[in-house]
C-alpha cells in the first residue's frame, strides 16, 4: 500500500502517518484534490511534507498517495516558447481548465503530448551510441534546434530509428545493450530537479557573454558559464536589468525564473518577447527563452521549488552543446521560502531566522552553472550562465542572503539607489562592483576587439575612480580649488557617465549596444581626454576646450542607428583632430 | 449536523486550543459561544491529531474553559458579495455597521482569494487622472497598479488619499471609479474624516468601506483588508467596475501580524516581523490587477506610516519591493506648507511608462516628465550648494535654476487638496514653468516638442513680462 494518512497540517507543511514505505524527496499526492507535495523529512513513520498548493480545508485523516518519484521535469521539445509555474505546470494549460485563477489540484501534463514533431535522426541502424549521444534533432523553434539525446543509463547498438512526424511519446529508437535487452527510447525524459545532470568535465569560462550594456560589457564583463548577482533596494532597477540581460546576451536559450517577484512584471515579460527581435537573427526573443513564473501570491513551496525547476531545463539544453544564461529574480525571496518552510519544521534557526543551511543550498544551485564537456563521443562544449536578483531589506548588503551570495559569485553588480533617483540608468555603482573575469578577458578583448582595449578600459575606469576623490575636495572647497588637469578628469569622467554608462533601456537604438559600438564610443571620449590632457599642458582656455561642438557629437552617439556608426565615428575623429588643431592655433 | 466541543483547553493572546475534535480542517472557521451567549468568531491555525490551535478573531476576554462552546463551521471565512454593498459601512468582519439591512448576498465568497494566474493578467497601460499634478505628471498611476503612499505621522495622507478617491478617472471615458474604503487600526477622527469626505462631495454612493479602528480588536485587523479586496474583486471582475482600493494604515496590519506571530511563538525576522511578512502583504497587494477578458480592474493604493520615516523599515521596505513604485510624502515640504507635500524625487511609478504619451495623455508628456526631473533636481543641487558657497556663488544659469527650484514647489506641487487639474492643465504648467529656463538647457526634450510647445509658451510668457 502506497498510502498514509494525515495527521497535522499547519500551513504548506502537513505531516502524514503510515509513510514508512516512502522515500525521502518523494512527491506526493495529498487527500481527494491531489495537491503535489513532497516528503522533506521522515521520522519514524511520520512523513513532513511541503505541500505546493493551497492547504485550506485539509484535516487528519485524509490520504496521502505517494508517487514513489521525486520532484521532477519532463524534458522535451515544446520547452522553448512557455511559461511554467514553479513545479513545471504551463500557465496558459491552467488557465484553460481554470480560468483566470489558479485553482488548486489542477493536474496539466508539462509537455504537450499531442503535438507532432517532425523526428530527423543523425544515426542508422547499426551504430552503437554511448549515453549523452545525439541520435536525431527536432526543430523546436525556428532558432533552437532541439537534439534528442540518448539517456544516461542506455548505451548499445541503434537496432530500430524512425524518421518523421511524431509525438513525445512515441518511440523513435530502439537500442539493444550489451545484454541484449531492447531499450525503447521515446523524446519525452524525465529528471528529477534537486540531483545535477552529469557532464564529462568542467573547465574555467573564458568566453565573455556579451549582454549589450555598455557599464557591464566594459567595466564588469559576465563570462558564458559565469555567475553574477545584482542586489540592489526597491526602484534601484534591478528587474530592467534583469530584463535587459534576458533579451539582449549573446546566449542561444534564456531560461527566465520570476520567483516571488511581481505578476505585471512577468506580463510585461510574455507581452513584450514575443514582439522584440533578437539582434543577431532578427526572430522574436521567444524563441530562445523559457518563462517560469511563481508570482509572490503563489504558493510558497512552489517558490522554493522553481529554480530548481529552471536550472535543470537550463542544464537539459547545456547538455546538448548550448550556451544558456538563467536568470533568477529573486533569489531572496527563494531564501525566504525557505525560512518559512524551515521555521515550519521547528528548525533551530540561523541569522535573522534563515536556516543554517541557507549558504550550502545557494552555493549548490550556483555550482550547477559553469561551462562544461557534455557526456557523448563526441566531445560537446556547452554552459550555463547564472544571474540572480538580490533583494536585500533596506538595501543593507550585510544581510545573509547577499553575504551568501558574495561568497559564491564572481560578478558583483551593485545597484544603488542614489543613481536611481538621479535617474542614471542601469544604477550600477562603478564604485562598488566587481567582475573577477575583468584580468581573465582582457587578451580574450584586446585580441578579438581591438589592441588598446583593455588599455582604454583601465584608463576609464580610473578617471572615474579620480572623479570621486576629487568630488570630494570639490564639495568642501569649490570647483576653483583644482588644478586644469583635475578639471579635466572630472570633465572626462562626466562625460564617460553621462554619454557612456547612462543607457536608456527605452530607446531602440540604446537598449542594445554593439561590441563595435561600445567600443568606438568608449574611444571616442578617451581620444578626446588624452587630447586634451597633452594641449592643457600649453595656455588654454578650459571652458573652451569642453565647449566645442565635437562633444556635442560625443554625447549623441550613443543614440545614432547601427548602421551610421562608423560613419559617425569617422566624422567624430576628424573633428576631434580639426576642432583641436584650431583651438590650439587660436589661442596660440 | 454541527458538533459543539467544550474542551477548550488553553488560551493564550489571540490563540486557543481545543481538544479531541473530529474532522476539523486547517483554516475551518469556528464559533465560540460564551456562557452568557454571545458568540465570538476564530478560525482553525494548526490542527494536528485531535488537538486543533484556533485564533481568535475578537478578544478572548470573557472565555471560559469550562462554559465556552466551540463549533467548527465546516468553511472558511468569506464575504457575502452584492452590488449592494455601494454606498455601506461594514466592520473589519464584513458585518454591516450602518445600520442598515444586511446584504443579501448574490453570492458567499471565500476572502483569502485565489492567487492570479500570471499568463491571465493585462499589462496595466491606461491613465488614471487623479487631478494631482506632481502624480499626474511625474509619477503617472495606471489602471490596475498597485502605488502605495509612503507617509509618516503627522503628515496629510488622509487628505492626499480623499483627494485621489474622489478625483480618479480615466480620460475619455464617463465611467467614475467606484472605491473600496478599509481602514485598518486608525483613528475614529481619521476615518471619520474619510466618511464626512466622501459624503460632502456625494462620493459616498459609489464607496464600500470597511471600518476597523484603532481600540478593535486587532486580529481583525488580519481579516479587514482581505474582506475589502474580496468585494472589490467582485465588482471589479464580475460586475465589470474600476475599482480604487484604498487601504490605511498597513503599518498597524502588520502590527496586528506581529502580535498573532508571537503568540503562535514563531521565529521573528526582522524586527520582530514574522519571516513570512514578505508573502503575507503579497498575497493582498498581488490581488491588485487586470485580467485578460475582464472589462473591470483593480487599483490599490496601500496607506503606510513609516516609523521615524525610515524607509528601510521592514514594512515600507518590503511593500516596495512589491508594488509598482511609490508616492513618498515629504516632511520638508509640509513644513513648507506645500500641499500636498509629495517628494517627487524619491517616488516612482514603475508603470508610467506604458501610461503616457500620444494617444495617452499627450505627445510631450514623458520630455515635459524627464525634463522637470532634471531641471528639479539641478535646482535641488545649487539651492544645496547656494547654502555653502553663498548665492554669489552661482552662475546666471543655476540662478535660474534654484528660482525654478522655487516655483516648482510653489507653483507644481502646491496645488492644494481641493484643486483638480486636468492632464493637459497640468504639462501647461509644467512648459510655463520651463521656459523660465534657456531653450538651450532642454536636452530632454525632443526637437518636435521643443518647436510646438516651447516657443509657444515662451511667447506667452514673454508677454507677461
Amino acid at each position: 500500500m502506497n498510502k498514509g494518512t494525515i495527521i497535522k497540517v499547519s500551513g504548506p507543511l502537513i505531516v502524514a502517518g503510515g509513510m514508512k514505505h516512502a522515500n525521502m524527496f518523494d512527491v506526493v499526492k495529498v487527500s481527494e484534490y491531489g495537491l503535489i507535495g513532497e516528503i522533506i523529512e521522515m521520522r519514524d513513520d511520520l512523513a513532513s511534507i511541503q505541500v505546493y498548493e493551497e492547504t485550506s480545508g485539509l484535516g487528519p485523516g485524509e490520504t496521502v498517495e505517494t508517487t514513489n518519484m521525486p520532484l521532477s521535469v519532463e524534458l522535451a521539445p515544446g520547452i522553448i516558447g512557455g511559461i511554467f509555474d514553479g513545479i513545471q505546470r504551463p500557465l496558459e494549460d491552467m488557465r484553460k481548465i481554470s480560468g483566470n485563477t489558479i485553482k488548486r489540484g489542477i493536474s496539466v501534463s508539462s509537455i504537450d503530448r499531442n503535438k507532432k514533431w517532425d523526428f530527423k535522426p543523425v544515426k542508422k541502424i547499426g551504430d552503437s551510441v554511448q549515453p549523452g549521444d545525439i541520435i536525431g534533432v527536432v526543430q523546436e523553434t525556428v532558432l533552437i534546434e532541439h537534439r534528442i539525446m540518448v539517456p544516461y543509463d542506455v548505451s548499445g547498438k541503434i537496432v530500430h530509428i524512425e524518421e518523421g512526424s511524431y509525438n513525445v511519446t512515441e518511440i523513435v529508437v530502439k537500442i539493444q545493450n550489451e545484454r541484449n535487452e531492447i531499450k525503447e527510447i521515446c523524446m519525452l525524459t524525465k529528471w528529477p530537479v534537486r540531483r545535477q545532470r552529469p557532464f564529462k568535465r568542467k573547465f574555467a569560462p573564458d568566453a565573455p557573454l556579451v549582454t549589450g550594456q555598455r557599464s557591464i560589457d566594459t567595466f564588469f564583463p559576465l563570462t558564458k558559464g559565469g555567475i553574477a548577482a545584482v542586489p540592489g533596494p526597491f526602484g534601484s532597477g534591478k528587474t530592467v536589468v534583469q530584463h535587459q540581460l534576458a533579451k539582449w546576451s549573446d546566449a542561444d536559450i534564456v531560461v527566465y525564473i520570476g520567483c516571488g517577484e511581481r505578476g505585471n512584471e512577468m506580463t510585461d515579460v510574455l507581452m513584450e518577447f514575443p514582439q522584440l527581435m533578437d539582434p543577431r537573427s532578427n526572430e522574436p526573443l521567444m524563441k530562445r527563452t523559457v518563462l517560469i513564473a511563481n508570482t509572490s501570491d503563489m504558493p510558497v513551496a512552489a517558490r522554493e521549488a522553481s529554480i530548481y525547476t529552471g536550472i535543470t531545463i537550463a542544464e537539459y539544453y547545456r547538455d546538448m552543446g548550448y550556451d544558456v544564461a538563467i536568470m533568477a529574480d529573486s533569489t531572496s525571496r527563494w531564501a525566504e521560502a525557505l525560512r518559512e518552510m524551515s521555521a515550519r519544521l521547528e528548525e533551530m534557526p540561523g541569522e535573522e531566522g534563515y536556516p543554517a543551511y541557507l549558504g550550502s543550498r545557494l552555493a549548490q544551485f550556483y555550482e550547477r552553472a559553469g561551462k562544461v564537456m557534455t557526456f557523448g563521443s563526441e566531445d560537446r562544449a556547452g554552459s550555463i550562465t547564472a544571474i540572480g536578483a538580490v533583494s536585500p531589506p533596506g538595501g543593507d548588503l550585510s544581510e545573509p542572503v547577499t553575504q551568501a551570495t558574495m561568497r559564491i559569485v564572481k560578478v558583483f553588480w551593485s545597484l544603488d539607489s542614489s543613481l536611481a533617483y538621479a535617474r542614471h540608468f542601469p544604477a550600477i555603482n562603478w564604485l562598488t562592483s566587481y567582475s573577477l573575469y575583468s584580468s581573465k578577458l582582457d587578451s580574450w578583448s584586446d585580441n578579438n576587439i581591438a589592441k588598446d582595449y583593455s588599455k582604454l578600459t583601465k584608463d576609464a575606469m580610473r578617471l572615474l575612480q579620480e572623479e570621486a576623490n576629487l568630488q570630494e575636495i570639490v564639495r568642501l572647497v569649490g570647483i576653483d580649488a583644482l588644478s586644469k588637469s583635475e578639471r579635466l578628469v572630472l570633465e572626462a569622467a562626466r562625460s564617460l557617465r553621462e554619454d557612456f554608462l547612462y543607457q536608456d533601456a527605452m530607446h531602440p537604438n540604446d537598449t542594445y549596444c554593439s561590441v563595435n559600438k561600445r567600443y568606438k564610443l568608449l574611444k571616442a571620449i578617451m581620444d578626446f581626454y588624452y587630447k586634451s590632457k597633452e594641449l592643457i599642458k600649453k595656455e588654454i582656455d578650459l571652458d573652451e576646450l569642453f565647449k566645442l561642438p565635437v562633444r556635442e557629437r560625443i554625447s549623441r552617439a550613443r543614440l545614432v542607428e547601427e548602421a551610421q556608426i562608423n560613419d559617425h565615428f569617422r566624422k567624430i575623429d576628424d573633428e576631434l583632430e580639426s576642432q583641436l588643431k584650431h583651438l590650439f592655433e587660436v589661442e596660440a | 449536523m454541527i458538533k459543539e466541543y467544550r474542551t477548550i483547553n488553553e488560551v493564550y493572546g489571540p490563540l486557543m486550543i481545543v481538544k479531541d475534535v473530529e474532522n476539523v480542517k486547517y483554516n475551518e472557521l469556528g464559533e465560540i459561544e460564551l456562557s452568557n451567549g454571545e458568540i465570538r468568531k476564530c478560525k482553525v491555525l494548526e490542527i494536528d491529531g485531535s488537538n486543533a490551535v484556533v485564533q481568535l478573531f475578537e478578544s478572548s476576554a470573557g472565555i471560559n474553559l469550562a462554559d465556552s462552546k466551540v463549533r467548527f463551521l465546516g468553511k472558511s471565512l468569506d464575504l457575502p458579495v452584492s452590488k449592494d454593498m455601494l454606498g455601506r459601512v461594514f466592520d473589519g468582519m464584513g458585518n454591516p455597521m450602518d445600520n442598515g439591512p444586511q446584504i443579501i448576498p448574490d453570492k458567499r465568497v471565500d476572502v483569502n482569494g485565489e492567487p492570479m494566474n500570471p499568463a491571465a493578467r493585462n499589462y496595466p497601460s491606461e491613465f488614471i487622472q487623479t487631478g494631482i499634478s506632481s502624480i499626474d505628471t511625474l509619477n503617472t498611476l495606471v489602471r490596475g497598479q498597485k502605488l502605495p503612499i509612503f507617509s509618516g505621522s503627522g503628515l496629510p495622507h488622509p487628505e492626499l488619499a480623499a483627494q485621489i478617491a474622489r478625483q480618479a478617472r480615466v480620460l475619455n471615458t464617463d465611467t467614475n471609479f467606484v472605491v473600496v474604503f478599509a481602514t485598518m487600526g486608525i483613528t475614529f477622527e481619521e476615518s471619520d474624516f474619510f466618511i464626512q469626505d466622501f459624503k460632502k462631495t456625494g462620493a459616498i454612493d459609489r464607496t464600500v468601506m470597511f471600518i476597523n479602528l484603532a481600540n478593535d480588536p486587532p486580529i481583525e485587523r488580519i481579516s479587514t483588508p482581505r474582506m475589502a479586496l474580496t468585494a472589490a474583486e467582485y465588482l471589479a471582475f464580475e460586475q465589470d467596475m474600476h475599482v480604487l482600493v484604498i487601504l490605511t494604515d498597513i503599518t498597524y496590519y502588520a502590527d496586528a501580524l506581529r502580535e498573532v506571530s508571537a503568540a503562535k511563538k514563531e521565529v521573528p525576522g526582522r524586527r520582530g516581523y514574522p519571516g513570512y511578512l514578505y508573502t503575507d502583504l503579497a498575497t493582498m497587494y498581488e490581488r491588485a490587477g487586470r485580467r485578460k477578458g475582464n472589462k473591470g480592474s483593480i487599483t490599490l493604493i496601500p496607506i503606510l506610516s513609516m516609523p521615524e520615516d525610515d524607509k528601510t523599515h521592514p514594512i515600507p521596505d518590503l511593500t516596495g519591493y512589491i508594488t509598482e513604485g511609490q508616492i513618498i510624502l515629504s516632511r520638508e515640504l509640509n513644513k513648507k506648507s506645500i500641499m500636498p507635500p509629495i517628494d517627487v524625487m524619491p517616488s516612482l511609478s514603475r508603470l508610467k511608462d506604458k501610461g503616457i504619451g500620444k494617444d495617452k495623455t499627450r505627445e510631450d508628456h514623458s520630455d515635459v516628465m524627464n525634463q522637470l526631473f532634471a531641471a528639479y533636481s539641478r535646482g535641488r543641487e545649487v539651492r544645496e550648494l547656494a547654502i555653502i558657497l553663498g548665492e554669489a556663488a552661482l552662475t546666471e544659469t543655476d540662478k535660474l535654476y534654484a528660482k525654478f527650484a522655487e516655483s516648482f514647489e510653489n507653483i507644481y506641487i502646491n496645488q492644494g487638496f481641493y484643486e483638480n487639474r486636468t492632464i493637459e492643465e497640468s504639462l501647461d504648467l509644467g512648459w510655463t514653468l520651463l521656459v523660465k529656463l534657456p531653450r538651450s538647457e532642454m536636452k530632454r526634450v525632443r526637437d518636435a516638442n521643443l518647436n510646438k510647445y516651447y516657443d509657444k509658451f515662451k511667447v506667452l510668457d514673454n508677454g507677461q513680462d
